[in-house]
């Protein structure tokens, strides 16, 4: 049954509250303000009963869909479950104020010491900051140590970030914004870094080359030792998105990959949950050669043992966010790695490959497999021979939420034609993957007898299809 | 040890022969071996969830965050109805992710909307983004906006914003190869708007702060008409809890409005998850960065929300987007409109009333103490205030710590930066005093 939903404004009666004060216990003081900057007006808020509040908001929830609720393969966001002890654990932690003075506060300092020290010993790398909010966020500072780099080797010629055709979006785009200027390169035929292209596109004007391993096909790059090579000799660093690190834990290490800096996406491999679009944290992590540029304050044990935030780093690249980063997400992913230990984080790892690899196998034969290999943590699929029968990879998404599923990543990465990016994740069982794949395959058949059918999805939701262009033509951004 | 894989050995001993496998290993024949780590991480064994509680008990024991505070500085102690954080921890809000198929989220994208138009209705301004990381980002894409649509790369900024603004800023601003330059504060603690005019040739505009970084409340108006006479944009960096008593930034002539949301019923959290708001003016809408709702219909005329103008974003834009960010804080940006739509109007207005009368009790009894005096007298303030002591700053807090009261920040000029919101009682503030009065008076 579709229909549209009231918004929170449309609800609201005068005079109605859901809120309570004490009474003011000391003088009025509002007298104070000068006049020419008190308000002129009365703040055209809702005014609701609290019940009437929290059944809006009750109900909206029920008009959306989380990992909570069913499996979830969106490809490279790595929608593993979030585990629920860690929301409450994190929560410990709220009324503390971040400006106290350090020895006030050296429970979370001492916790965020020790969350960059496994982050290392998990990637490889010298040193990680924790400040970045978000995985574009790392990119961004970890680009803006990479310029810092050669700056102060006074090389201000290496103005060129090289980022292949298969990168995420946000790569080029942090590049733009740390200042530098783009070259893509495209990728060779088995999706991998074309090594002559590459060859062909660093001089003394490359800073670095940005690159996610397992590349965004799901494709472990099994030249990475001779990319590295390539880019250094040219005087460059390597930079490591670190999107899909959840292939890869206690397996293989960036560190030791040859890459210099990176960024993790605290809430894809390390399951604190996206919050619908956020708060994420991408701590970066640096090789020793590019320590001196980390943001301050960093974090250092002093001799009596007390960890004290560092600001006297004349090197560093300064303040990438207030304060020290998203908290309380750093907590939940400590307790996720303190949960899983070492050998957990392999299982972890080990099994979303599993997974990833078992629903390509059984969906082989019905849809596309670009790139037939082995595949790491996702796998990339298209519509095949279903573009025939005019199903494209929109429409399967759209018959994928009928059937009670979040659809995976589509058009993307660019470099496939109608890309389906599908990421299990660890957390699935055999049998919802099974359940996924009769799905796809469902699918796939009625796509060819009633193509129709798959054109009129989604039927289940509350609204259908929006009309996305009318939306951009004509933004209505708020209610008036 | 806990594991969240629920597929137990012998199923993944019958998924891998499915693929033909016999061990897990052979799934990372592409890795080259000698890059291999061939030896467990060198982490602690993982643990129980009874376990896990004892560990972070640990670290929360290590903290003195249970006694009365008294400090700000950009992060502030508000009351936080129950209802914001058990509506937001609905699963189908906090496990989902970026709503990029409007069918299934249409929850998330109708909440986003509702957000963006109470950040309207509170700054003035035409249109609103979905959020961006804090304040100090905020600030930072602001000053990106306002190169992009003057096509200047300067900008000015008063020396009395949150200095984590300002380093984010320049952090930025060096990157960029955009100039900044610092409007300096007078002996009133104000921005000095003479300064201005001076500076403004070539700049794109200003950004100020209100109140500032020490609380006190600025001619924003006289600041926008000089960045406007040079032909400059105006962003105003601003406290949403103040917004309930003093005007807002549309109606000074603010191009932008920002600021971090925190204050709007999100945790302290040792300074993380809050969340950045961006507004601005229906010129500049396309120059927003980060992700925007907004209405469209279905094909039965339903009300239908999406991600739209997303031609100004990375994944569709790349190098040419407006911003790098993708993820933001969304679900903070839930919070602070959960947080405003409990308040409603009346509510917000009484809680700017409490945090303003708090502080003026507070600065009234500190300044009545000998050897503690306003360094702002004469200026009027919002929740918070500047004192100098005759007892070395730091000295006195350490004796407030040792009795479990957080005092004012001290600031690098060794004043004090205090703050009470409505959090503080009246009782609290007195017992604050007369601590203060023995410390300062046996030490003399």
């Amino acid at each position: 049954m579709r229909s549209s939903y009231k918004l929170i404004f449309e609800r609201s009666r005068e005079g109605r509250r859901a809120y309570d004060m004490p009474e003011l216990d000391v003088p009025c003081a509002c007298g104070t303000i000068p006049e020419g900057m008190r308000a002129v007006s009365r703040l055209d808020l809702p005014e609701l009963g609290e019940v009437d509040l929290v059944r809006h908001y009750t109900n909206l929830s029920r008009r959306n869909f989380g990992v909570d609720n069913g499996f979830y393969p969106l490809g490279s966001c790595t929608m593993k479950y979030n585990p629920k002890i860690n929301e409450e654990l994190a929560a410990m932690f709220n009324s503390v104020h971040p400006r106290l003075d350090a020895d006030m506060a050296q429970g979370c300092l001492r916790l965020m010491k020790d969350t960059e020290d496994m982050l290392c010993e998990i990637c490889g790398m010298d040193a990680f900051t924790l400040q970045p909010a978000a995985g574009a966020h790392g990119e961004l500072a970890g680009l803006m140590h990479i310029r810092a780099y050669h700056e102060h080797r006074g090389d201000t010629a290496r103005t060129t970030i090289i980022v292949p055709d298969a990168a995420h979006g946000t790569n080029p785009a942090s590049a733009v914004m740390a200042g530098f200027k783009v070259k893509e390169i495209k990728s060779a035929p088995d999706g991998g870094v074309d090594l002559d292209a590459l060859r062909a596109a660093v001089g003394s004007d490359t800073a670095g080359l940005m690159l996610t391993n397992p590349s965004t096909l799901g494709l472990f790059e099994r030249n990475i030792k001779k990319i590295a090579e390539i880019v250094h000799n040219a005087g460059g660093l390597l930079y490591y998105d670190g999107a899909n690190l959840n292939a890869i834990m206690g397996i293989v290490r960036p560190g030791d990959m040859g890459f210099d800096v990176m960024h993790i996406n605290l809430h894809k491999t390390f399951s604190t949950p996206h919050g619908g679009g956020g708060p994420g944290s991408g701590p970066v992590g640096v090789k020793s050669h590019l320590m001196p540029f980390m943001p301050v304050p960093v974090l250092k044990e002093d001799e009596d043992g007390m960890i004290v935030p560092d600001y006297d780093r004349p090197e560093s690249i300064g303040k990438v966010k207030s304060l020290y980063g998203n908290f309380g997400v750093i907590v939940k992913a400590y307790c996720y790695i303190r949960s899983l230990g070492g050998r957990g984080l392999k299982e972890a790892s080990e099994n979303a490959v599993l997974n990833a690899n078992y629903i390509m196998h059984r969906l082989r034969g019905a849809y596309g497999i670009p790139h037939d290999r082995t595949c790491m943590h996702e796998c990339v699929v298209t519509p095949g021979e279903l573009v025939d029968y005019g199903v494209h990879t929109s429409d399967i998404a759209k018959a994928l939420i009928d059937r009670g599923y979040h659809p995976p990543t589509i058009y993307f990465p660019l470099i496939v034609h109608e890309a389906m990016m599908i990421e299990p994740t660890e957390t699935e069982s055999r049998e919802t993957l099974d359940e996924f794949v009769d799905a796809m395959l469902d699918i796939a058949k009625v796509a060819k007898t009633d193509p129709g059918a798959i054109h009129a999805a989604p039927v289940t939701t509350p609204v259908g299809r929006p009309d996305e262009v009318a939306a951009a033509r004509k933004p209505i951004v708020k209610y008036w | 040890m806990k594991s969240y894989v629920p597929n137990t050995e012998k199923e993944r001993r019958e998924m891998l022969s499915v693929l033909g496998l016999e061990s897990m290993d052979e799934l990372f024949s592409d890795i080259p071996a000698d890059l291999r780590l061939n030896r467990p991480l060198d982490l602690p064994d993982g643990v129980s969830e009874i376990e896990l509680r004892s560990i972070l008990a640990g670290y929360a024991l290590q903290n003195e965050d249970d006694g009365l505070l008294f400090r700000g500085a950009g992060a502030y102690s508000h009351y936080i109805p129950s209802v914001v954080p058990q509506l937001a921890m609905r699963s189908e809000f906090y496990t989902a992710y970026t709503p990029y198929q409007a069918e299934m989220s249409q929850g998330m994208l109708q909440a986003l909307f509702e957000y963006q138009t109470v950040i309207c209705r509170l700054t003035g301004m035409d249109v609103a983004n979905a959020s961006v990381y804090d304040g100090a980002t905020a600030a930072a894409e602001a000053m990106i906006m306002l190169r992009d649509s003057k096509r200047r790369k300067k900008m000015l900024y008063s020396a009395a914003l949150n200095p984590d603004v300002i380093a984010v800023i320049k952090t930025y601003a060096h990157c960029l190869g955009i100039e900044t330059v610092e409007i300096p504060v007078g002996a009133d603690g104000l921005t000095d708007i003479s300064a201005i005019a001076a500076n403004m040739e070539g700049a794109a505009g200003m950004i100020a702060a209100q109140p500032n970084y020490y609380g006190n409340i600025e001619d924003m108006q006289a600041i926008s008409d000089a960045v406007h006479a040079a032909n400059g944009l105006m962003v105003a960096y601003v406290n949403p809890i103040t917004l309930g008593l003093m005007k807002r930034p549309a109606e000074y002539g603010a191009d932008i409005a920002v600021g971090d949301g925190q204050p709007l019923g999100l945790p302290l959290s040792f300074g993380g998850p809050y969340v950045g708001f961006m507004a601005t003016t229906a010129k500049l809408m396309r120059n927003l960065p980060g992700r925007i709702a907004g209405q469209t219909a279905d094909a039965e005329g339903n009300r239908v929300f999406v991600l739209t103008l997303q031609a100004r974003e990375q994944h569709i834009r790349r190098e040419k987007a407006s911003s790098n960010i993708c993820s933001n804080q969304m679900l903070c940006a839930v919070m602070a409109a959960i947080y405003c739509c409990t308040m409603g109007p009346a509510g917000m207005k009484e809680v700017a009333q409490h945090n303003i009368a708090k502080a003026h009790y507070l600065a009234e009894q500190l300044a009545a103490i000998d050897g503690i005096t306003l360094r702002y007298p004469e200026t009027p303030f919002f929740n918070e205030f500047v004192v100098d002591t005759t007892l070395p700053a730091q000295e006195l807090n350490d004796a407030l710590k040792d009795i479990g009261i957080t005092g004012g920040l001290v600031l690098p000029d060794g004043g004090m930066l205090w703050c009470a919101t409505e959090m503080n009682a009246r009782e609290e503030i007195d017992f604050l005093c007369d601590t203060i009065k023995s410390i300062m008076g046996g030490i003399r």
